[in-house]
């Protein structure tokens, strides 16, 4: 019996490893869709790491939920660190084989991590009700279909199950101890288990076993299809993303916007300005972006970073005032076109063509045109996400390729071509103010 | 001679001078007629404090921030790189400018295309004058006590991280600041910038000026300060829309420096 429960262990281990990593790969390859830029490394970008994705720095502009996410994550963090102990007993069939490893250190961590447990379930109740019956605004927006509603509260109710499932278990456990069953070597009282066993009381031994054992495989299997329900379609890459975006993310003044070097040489040519013969001569392939893989690797992985939070929306004024932008909706387009890309070249091999386009059937020209660029959505986000770099993108394939440009920024275009400045003044007037000086 | 002068850099170097900065006045305060207004205080605040400054005059063009924001890249580098061969051709090393706009696109845009010179905003100027002691407001001056709310713009506050310069110059005033409830690092867009200005907005509940205003309105302030020449258009606007333009003055921080010196 016992070889036999190690056995189902090793193969549903493997198993579920074996797709989180084909998950994993899958992901990387998804944002890889995207054009290549290069990223120089700096310690500016170490520091955003430890301040921004570790330190969670920008969550603290709001109190309530930075206290509360704060013990999900170190939960996560912390309660994960069990894994170890829950893992090596699956394989070879101990049962906590850290206790003789960490004496009286072992039940320092075991409280530890039931009081992160009990944190990670109430503030996950809180977030419950923030989301469903407080109906917190930033929540809900066109963009807030079904899907993306369901998956953040299933993954709310599951991080809810495992803690619950971890703390039976070890309440059960405590039980067993007390009446001194052989297999559950006396460890000693843990607050909180110990505290919920006379939830337990009057059960018998068999009973307690069962559902310790329950508890056991219901947490570790949980954990495993949690892992792989996180890599496959969910929102909540966050937790391993906001490291890697962080680190990636742009270190520069929010309001530079990247030069498009394609167009440097032609506007050189035109303007008689000598043209460096080491710059490329390359065709310059498309201006702007159309389709998701015109975007850069890094727009790709700040959509997979996003988590639906809201944030940015919730600061953006074109959205505060009732337009169609919301630079959530953008992240979450540009995440499912690059996720929809993905499945057609599998199915179809390279050349795949749905006869759709990021531009257009995901996003809209109204949003991308109600856009300000006043880096609130970027400034609002806790990872670093820039939704403005693919907006600016997307109008210059807008304007650039199409010549869709509206009637008056046409006009203003042609005035600044002709006149020198963006309105219908002769340029001759320029200087005209200096006769005000007296 | 008249009491106010604004070089012209061209005359400058034909005697063989240079300025000591550069003064980029941009389209707004060249043509526009209340932005007008801004450039005429700041020059005189720089003819009081004795800066060798000068203007490009004529020579001076938009420096392609709308086109590049709507997404015209070939506009802009068009114009960027005929104002960087004149800021070139004058050896400029240090550019002061009252729009954000401007500050924002020759201090991180140009470089990429050859443009490389010490780039600040006229909030900046006017703080590090008044901590150098070159400008100094008189005890109880004209705007001593009354009620005063800064709007951050965009392109000084969040794309390049300046909050408190304008903030510093302010206090000069001896004025009771306010601060509205979306301030600094949250302050809500006046709604002009990303070429917003030169377009109808897309269709919605509200005009995002207007949303700004009532919130500056509600601070209970006379009034505005501004420290760019769009938010100077998009706010009056505002609060002619709310209808308490005799009350409330929207005044760019040059104006209000200049008007509490009396120049």
């Amino acid at each position: 019996m016992q070889v036999l429960a190690q056995v189902i262990f090793g193969v549903i281990f493997l198993i579920a490893n074996y797709f989180m990593v084909k998950n994993i790969l899958r992901i990387r390859k998804t944002i890889l869709l995207g054009k290549d830029v290069s990223i120089e490394a700096s310690s500016q970008r170490w520091k955003n790491v430890i301040l921004i994705a570790f330190g969670q720095k920008k969550m603290f502009k709001k109190p309530l939920p930075a206290l509360l996410h704060l013990f999900v994550y170190l939960g996560f963090l912390i309660v994960n660190l069990e894994m170890i102990e829950i893992i090596v007993d699956g394989f070879f069939g101990t049962h906590r084989v850290l206790f003789p490893l960490l004496g009286s250190l072992y039940s320092f961590c075991i409280n530890t991590f039931e009081f992160f447990a009990a944190a990670v379930i109430v503030a996950c109740l809180v977030f419950l009700i923030r989301r469903n019956l407080i109906k917190v605004p930033r929540f809900s927006g066109v963009e807030m279909t079904s899907k993306p509603i369901v998956d953040a509260n299933l993954i709310l109710v599951v991080e809810i199950l495992l803690m619950v499932a971890f703390l039976s278990m070890n309440a059960c456990d405590y039980l067993l101890q007390q009446a001194g069953h052989e297999h559950y070597t006396s460890v000693g009282r843990f607050f909180i288990s110990s505290s919920l066993s006379p939830l337990f009381a009057g059960l018998s031994s068999e009973a307690l076993v069962f559902i310790e054992r329950f508890c056991w495989w219901f947490h570790i299997i949980g954990v495993l299809a949690f892992a792989n329900y996180v890599f496959m379609e969910s929102k909540h890459l966050h937790i391993f993303l906001a490291f890697v975006n962080t680190y990636f993310a742009r270190t520069e003044p929010a309001g530079k916007l990247q030069s498009m070097e394609s167009v440097t040489r032609e506007v050189k040519l035109m303007l008689n300005i000598p043209v460096e013969t080491t710059e490329t001569t390359t065709e310059p392939g498309r201006f702007g972006a159309k389709e998701v893989n015109d975007l850069s690797w890094k727009n790709i992985l700040d959509a997979f970073s996003c988590t639906e939070c809201g944030r940015c929306t919730q600061q953006c004024p074109a959205n505060l005032t009732g337009k169609k932008l919301s630079p959530r909706k953008i992240m979450m387009d540009t995440r499912r076109r690059a996720q929809d890309m993905m499945k057609g070249i599998e199915s179809q091999g390279k050349e795949f063509s749905d006869g759709k386009s990021l531009l257009g059937d995901y996003i809209s020209e109204g949003e991308i045109m109600a856009c300000t660029t006043c880096n609130a959505c970027v400034e609002a986000c806790p990872v670093l996400i820039n939704p403005v770099d693919i907006i600016v993108q997307l109008r210059q394939y807008k304007v650039m390729e199409e010549s869709q440009a509206p009637a008056s920024w046409n006009m203003m275009f042609s005035n600044v071509e002709n006149n020198f400045a963006p309105w219908k003044f002769s340029p001759s007037d320029r200087f005209n103010w200096v006769q005000k000086l007296d | 001679m008249a009491k106010y002068t604004a070089p012209l850099v061209s005359e400058l170097v034909a005697k063989g001078e240079n300025p000591e900065i550069l003064f980029w006045v941009g389209c707004a305060g060249s043509f526009d007629e209340r932005a007008k207004a801004i450039t005429v205080a700041f020059v005189k605040i720089l003819n009081h404090v004795g800066i060798k400054f000068a203007v490009l005059g004529h020579e001076e063009s938009c420096t392609g921030d709308p086109a590049k924001r709507a997404g015209n890249e070939f506009l802009f580098q068009m114009m960027a790189m005929s104002n960087i061969q004149v800021l070139n051709g004058y050896q400029i090393k240090k550019i002061v400018t009252a729009c954000p706009h401007c500050f924002n696109t020759i201090k991180n845009e140009y470089p990429a295309l050859g443009g490389n010179y010490e780039v600040v905003h006229h909030a900046q100027l006017l703080q590090q004058l008044i901590d150098e002691g070159r400008i100094k407001i008189k005890e109880g001056g004209s705007f001593k006590g009354k009620k005063i709310t800064y709007h951050d713009s965009c392109y000084l506050g969040r794309a390049n991280q300046i909050y408190e310069a304008p903030r510093k110059v302010l206090e000069v005033l001896d004025a009771q600041l306010v601060e509205m409830k979306r301030c600094r690092s949250t302050g809500l867009c006046c709604g002009a910038g990303g070429a917003q200005m030169f377009k109808e907005p897309e269709k919605g509940k509200k005009d995002i000026n207007v949303e700004r205003t009532e919130e500056a309105l509600q601070t209970g302030a006379t009034i505005i300060a501004a420290n760019c020449p769009f938010c100077m258009t998009m706010l009056s606007d505002g609060v002619k829309n709310k209808e308490k333009e005799t009350e409330i003055k929207v005044y760019d921080l040059a104006e209000l420096i200049a008007l509490a010196n009396e120049l």
